[in-house]
């Protein structure tokens, strides 16, 4: 990678449509890097979810047409949530493939183009429409249902263990769960109080985040990322051409990707699939995945850091931006990628290891800066227009190896210090796909 | 001589949204001084929809049954039906699930997509069946957020005048 361009997300850009959004992402790119022209790039690969929020379809030959990348190869990619990393390694497949030496990925999403409820329905007719949609047509719905479950295996049967009223017991572990939620959620806004692009940058409490509306019990308003306007590029190229065009280039050394059932209630109750620095006795009594936790993120990282050499990842990387459209897929996801055992996602979100170190939470964080995770502020704060989101991240990875938060937010606080290798976690409807890409610097 | 008056101008997009219901179209003025033209565009589609091989399934629902699946090859049970089995991709046949299980997940749902606001608050629930190696999705009625528990005992319902959708059955705590 050798160049990101975002723009900043919005609620609503009715100023620009997605043509000029892309076109400014990658205006933003390309005046890094003097001479990387449109002549020097081989083709595209163009990320949008939906088609019924543009109600234009081939929007991605109207984005290339917009740039002026006609008749240079394009594909148009789209895989629910995770379509912005699906497009960000479709882009590296065309320059690991030897097909073409320098590639643009874009991505985009206008989702202020309908009221909120009807853009949750458009997001949930990714979801199984015999059987899920028309029971609410609601994802977040779907995500408290597995919080529920995560909560009742993790915490129910862990830290309330002793209690014997069922009932008691599960209520306390919800409260006990949600208290643990809105730390990812306060960690999260404040961030982004230093990322310029953010959507909601906001100084929030413990107790803000629980009080703010019920959204999916137990899931409140702050727990949950919204919907965005926003576009963001990256330029991928071979090693030998990365050097022409900058000093400071960022290596891709591994990819995966995971899938999971559409639907949550076919979701198995089987074996957790290992990573080298796990045994098969610490999930000796563990159904898995069953509706609490992400088997596709699993496996994209399964297979990510297998390429990338990583046995630890904790120890292994320096930073990880995931993918927290709900603060409960952030903690599901710390296990998914074997950040911590399954089980201790609550109390690693408690230690403070995935928040910065030296910044000022308003709770104690003893293990901060063990692996900052969404050091950008993620998608709670940063927003989600979806097609974008997966490559959002991979442009916040990007400078942060580069050493050049500084100089891209116009604030030091979010650079992490010495960062050489981090990883990106794009994440599609109730997990049914997932893509790792770890990321490391290059000079 | 203009034949439509120029649209009134906003600053806030959500003035916007309420000046498309009443007149069609507003004019946004963003921070920068820069102003858009926005009109009110509906669109509807009416879908032919075929449920295929899942048919037995909605036919049951308005007979009262619960229709689950289970493979011919390996005997895997699918509450959620299956036309092949995703375990060893072998052809499955029809067969009746009890009408009690228990709440495997639950959730209260305080808003919706559009079609179902006029719902809310509505109860999720994922139902395990006694026999059944996968879970079904429905909704939970007769009860609210506080009465709910994992593990908790239901029962199917059956809408009287159904209409061919997976709302035509929903459950209720075991009395």
């Amino acid at each position: 990678m050798v160049t990101g361009g975002v723009t900043k997300f919005a609620k609503a850009h009715p100023a620009m449509d997605f043509r000029l959004m892309v076109k400014k992402a990658y205006d933003a790119a390309l005046s890094e890097i003097p001479n990387l022209t449109k002549d020097r790039i081989d083709g595209t690969r163009i990320s949008y979810f939906s088609d019924h929020f543009t109600r234009q379809l081939k929007a991605a030959s109207m984005v290339q047409d917009y740039l002026g990348m006609n008749p240079k190869g394009s594909i148009r990619l789209e895989w629910g949530g995770a379509t912005g990393g699906e497009g960000f390694q479709a882009a590296y497949e065309a320059v690991a493939s030897g097909r073409m030496d320098t590639v643009l990925a874009a991505g985009f999403e206008t989702m202020s183009r309908v009221q909120t409820w009807k853009g949750n329905e458009f997001i949930a007719l990714a979801s199984d429409t015999n059987y899920d949609f028309p029971l609410g047509g609601f994802y977040t719905g779907y995500y408290a249902l597995m919080v529920v479950r995560h909560i009742h295996e993790y915490i129910r049967k862990t830290r309330f263990a002793h209690i014997k009223d069922e009932r008691e017991a599960q209520r306390l572990a919800i409260t006990e769960g949600s208290r643990i939620m809105s730390l990812v959620s306060v960690k999260n806004h404040l961030n982004a109080l230093h990322n310029p692009y953010a959507q909601y940058p906001k100084r929030l409490t413990v107790e803000d985040v629980l009080k703010s509306e019920m959204i999916s019990y137990p899931l409140t308003r702050e727990q949950i990322c919204t919907m965005s306007d926003g576009a963001a590029v990256a330029v991928l190229c071979t090693a030998e051409r990365a050097k022409e065009f900058t000093d400071k280039p960022v290596e891709i050394i591994g990819v995966g990707t995971g899938t999971d059932t559409m639907r949550l209630a076919d979701r198995p109750f089987g074996k957790v699939p290992l990573l080298p620095h796990e045994s098969a006795k610490d999930y000796e009594n563990l159904d898995y995945p069953g509706v609490h936790s992400f088997r596709a993120g699993r496996a994209a990282g399964r297979e990510a850091f297998a390429m990338a050499g990583i046995t630890d990842p904790k120890k292994e990387l320096d930073f990880i931006e995931l993918h927290d459209a709900y603060a409960s897929s952030e903690i599901q996801t710390y296990e998914d990628l074997g950040l911590c055992r399954y089980g201790e996602g609550y109390g690693f979100t408690e230690s403070g290891a995935p928040f910065l170190k030296g910044f000022r939470y308003p709770f104690p964080t003893p293990k901060a800066g063990e692996i900052p995770v969404n050091p950008s502020g993620g998608l709670i704060a940063c927003g989600h227009p979806v097609g974008a989101t997966g490559l959002m991240q991979a442009v916040f990875a990007f400078w942060q190896l580069q050493g050049t938060i500084d100089k891209h937010f116009g604030d030091p606080t979010l650079q992490i210090r010495g960062a050489k290798r981090g990883a990106i976690h794009s994440h599609a409807g109730t997990g049914s796909a997932v893509t790792v890409s770890v990321l490391q610097r290059g000079f | 001589m203009p034949a439509r008056p120029a649209p009134k101008v906003f600053t806030k997009f959500r003035e916007v949204q309420e000046e498309l219901g009443k007149s069609g179209a507003a004019i946004f003025r963003d921070a920068a001084g820069v102003e858009s033209l926005i009109i009110d565009s509906p669109y509807s589609i009416r879908y032919i929809h075929s449920y295929a091989e899942d048919t037995p399934f909605f036919l049951g629902l308005a007979q009262g049954k619960l229709m689950g699946s289970k493979c011919t090859g390996c005997g895997f049970v699918y509450a959620t039906p299956r036309g092949h089995c995703m375990e060893c991709g072998e052809p499955t046949n029809w067969l009746e699930l009890p009408k009690e299980g228990r709440v495997h997940s639950w959730t209260t749902c305080q808003f919706g997509s559009e079609a179902f606001l006029k719902d809310t608050p509505y109860n999720l629930c994922l139902v395990e069946f006694e026999g059944a190696g996968s879970l079904l999705l429905a909704r939970l009625k007769d009860c609210v957020q506080d009465d709910i528990w994992v593990g908790m005992p239901v029962v199917a319902k059956f809408d009287p005048k159904p209409k061919y959708s997976i709302t035509d059955v929903w459950f209720v705590p075991k009395k």
